[in-house]
């Protein structure tokens, strides 16, 4: 491993906060296995905002359980913050792609369970929630249940309970997936705000090229199952950036085409596979 | 309805609100109607029943065996008149809801710790499997040997019947926990404890209440069993009175008290679910809007 904890400053800047070493993940199914992911290896900085790109299935969503400790890779190794991850990893907070709300509990209940376990007094908690609703655009349905929110409320809820708790690093697995392009450029906007604001790591998953290339720092794409890196593209564009103008931006235009092009090919083998 | 789909399309909120809430207003009312039709069938159905009763009674069959429906109230009046009735049904109630409590509390508890320890399950399985066999009426003369004829014999005994009800709804409730969501509580720094509270108990209660929905009739079958080998208060004793004088209508009047408190039972734990539940009533109501 490439990085030496030393003396008494434990925790550099720079250097990588998330290492993929040569990561293989291969799920043994009673019937058969299923080889997930290829041989990985990636290094994210503290404070990037990385997107993973690939057709369905090439084990994106499987580098993110990883990343979380949920499981271990079959080989390879996963490293955060210089020490390698072998079971819940509390530094990262994960936003699944299902949303996995407790049903029990209304939105209000829902965003608050981290602060609960937190031990955080009740007038702060409630303080918080409050201001979350609002950030997501919740206020109204705070006494709903889960299974009565549309499939963008209950993801703007996941988000909002993400947000709570303020981990190191997010882990997102396409949230922005059920919104409507309104309140998806919102919800993009206040997480690019919240990424720079507070210097999160963000490991971003999506389908969908444009986000990728606006919100990324780097993009990484993969090939179809066994995912493999195919590609790792620098975003051309600052930092700071105007996403409801980046339409008109030719660095973002072109780098967008590019990506598809590089995921053509892949969608048509995977077509080409299934029939 | 087509309207339904213009209302949702108008940019006015306070429109498409004042719609949802007529919508549902119809709907409440379309219910209401639909329940008073039922209500009203089954009274014409029991009310039918019993004027044949009362009509066999004496010119198909003798009142010996059949009895006939005035003479039970008859008696059920007197038994209220005389409110020796209250007092019985207050002793079988005791017992009944005492072993309920005792054998759910005991079965919730231990169902609880053997879903979250398979290898204590899988170590206690067969135990608990030749256990759960056994006729637990069979075990009433080793409870009168232990405790005596009193009232805990039957609390006792009732608890033991329900225990395994509840345990085993239990233990299957907390097994098929998501495991998702017991992770995204560990990944937020949660304990043990606080993935108990939080995901684990309110998802095996709807499995806690099928066993508890089970239990109430085991639990009269418990004291009443229990009355009826040895005791002289309660129903159940009432019952065996009324048989050993050979009064008809004394035993169905005694069966009709035993019913009215397992109504009431049942109400009781329906109130209760509704209560511990709510998010189930929102999903009902999810269905019944759509
Ligand atoms: N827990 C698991 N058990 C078995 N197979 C899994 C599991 N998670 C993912 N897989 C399989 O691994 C492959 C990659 O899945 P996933 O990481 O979810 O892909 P993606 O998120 O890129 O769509 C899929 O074929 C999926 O069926
Ligand atoms: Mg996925």
């Amino acid at each position: 491993m490439s990085i030496q904890m030393s003396g008494t400053k434990p925790k550099a800047v720079t250097g990588s906060l998330i290492s993929f070493e040569n990561v293989s993940k291969t799920f043994e199914l009673a019937d058969r296995s299923v080889a997930a992911v290829e041989n990985v290896s990636l290094n994210i900085k503290r404070g990037e905002f990385v997107v993973l790109v690939g057709p369905s299935g090439c084990g994106k969503s499987t580098l993110l359980n990883m990343t979380a400790g949920l499981f271990l890779p079959t080989s390879g190794r996963v490293f955060y913050d210089g020490t390698l991850v072998t079971g819940y990893n509390l530094k990262t907070g994960y936003m699944t792609q299902n949303d996995h709300l407790l049903p029990w509990r209304d939105v209000v209940g829902n965003i608050s369970t981290p602060l609960e376990i937190r031990g955080m007094a009740r007038g702060e908690r409630h303080d918080r929630v409050a201001h979350l609703i609002e950030l997501v655009g919740l206020v109204g349905f705070e006494k709903s249940y889960p299974s009565q929110l549309s499939g963008g409320m209950r993801k703007r809820t996941a988000l909002a309970r993400l947000l709570a708790y303020d981990p190191e690093t997010l882990l997102l697995d396409e949230p922005f997936a059920a919104l409507d392009a309104q309140l998806r450029l919102n919800m993009q906007i206040e997480l690019l705000r919240i990424s720079r604001s507070l210097n999160k790591t963000i490991l971003f998953v999506t389908h969908d090229l444009d986000e990728a290339v606006a919100l990324s720092d780097r993009a990484v794409v993969f090939t179809a199952r066994p995912g493999r890196i195919r590609q790792i593209s620098d975003t051309p564009l600052p930092r700071q950036r105007d996403l409801a103008g980046l339409r008109r931006d030719p660095a973002y235009t072109r780098m967008t085409a590019e990506l598809w092009d590089l995921i053509m090919p892949t969608l048509n083998e995977t077509r080409g596979e299934a029939s | 309805m087509s309207n339904v789909e213009i209302g949702m399309g108008q940019p006015n909120a306070a429109l498409a609100e004042a719609e949802r809430r007529a919508r549902a207003d119809r709907a409440k009312k379309a219910k209401r109607v639909e329940s008073l039709k039922l209500n009203l069938y089954r009274v014409l159905l029991i009310g039918g029943f019993l004027l044949l009763w009362e009509f066999a009674s004496g010119r198909l069959i003798a009142p010996f065996f059949i009895s006939a429906p005035s003479a039970i109230f008859r008696r059920l009046y007197g038994w209220i008149a005389s409110g020796d009735i209250f007092f019985h049904m207050g002793i079988t109630a005791t017992e009944a809801l005492s072993g309920l409590l005792l054998g759910s509390v005991i079965g919730i508890v231990v169902g609880t710790i053997l879903g979250m320890r398979p290898f204590l399950a899988r170590l206690l399985d067969p135990i608990i499997t030749t256990f759960y066999s056994l006729p637990k009426v069979a075990l009433a003369p080793l409870f009168i040997l232990w405790i005596g004829i009193g009232i805990d014999m039957k609390i006792t005994f009732t608890a033991a019947i329900v225990f395994f009800l509840v345990f085993l709804n239990t233990y299957t409730g907390v097994r098929n926990v998501s495991r998702e969501l017991i992770s995204i509580l560990y990944l937020m720094g949660a304990n043990e404890m606080q993935v108990l509270r939080r995901v684990v108990l309110p998802s095996a209660i709807t499995w806690v209440f099928a066993g508890l929905r089970i239990s109430v009739p085991y639990s009269l079958i418990g004291a009443i069993v229990g009355e009826l080998m040895a005791s002289n208060k309660g129903l159940g004793a009432l019952l065996v009175r009324a048989q050993g004088e050979f009064d008809t209508a004394g035993v169905f009047a005694a069966l009709v008290a035993i019913m009215a408190l397992a109504v009431i039972f049942n109400m009781a734990v329906r109130r209760l679910e509704r209560k511990l539940m709510p998010w189930k009533q929102a999903e009902q109501d999810q269905q019944a809007a759509v």
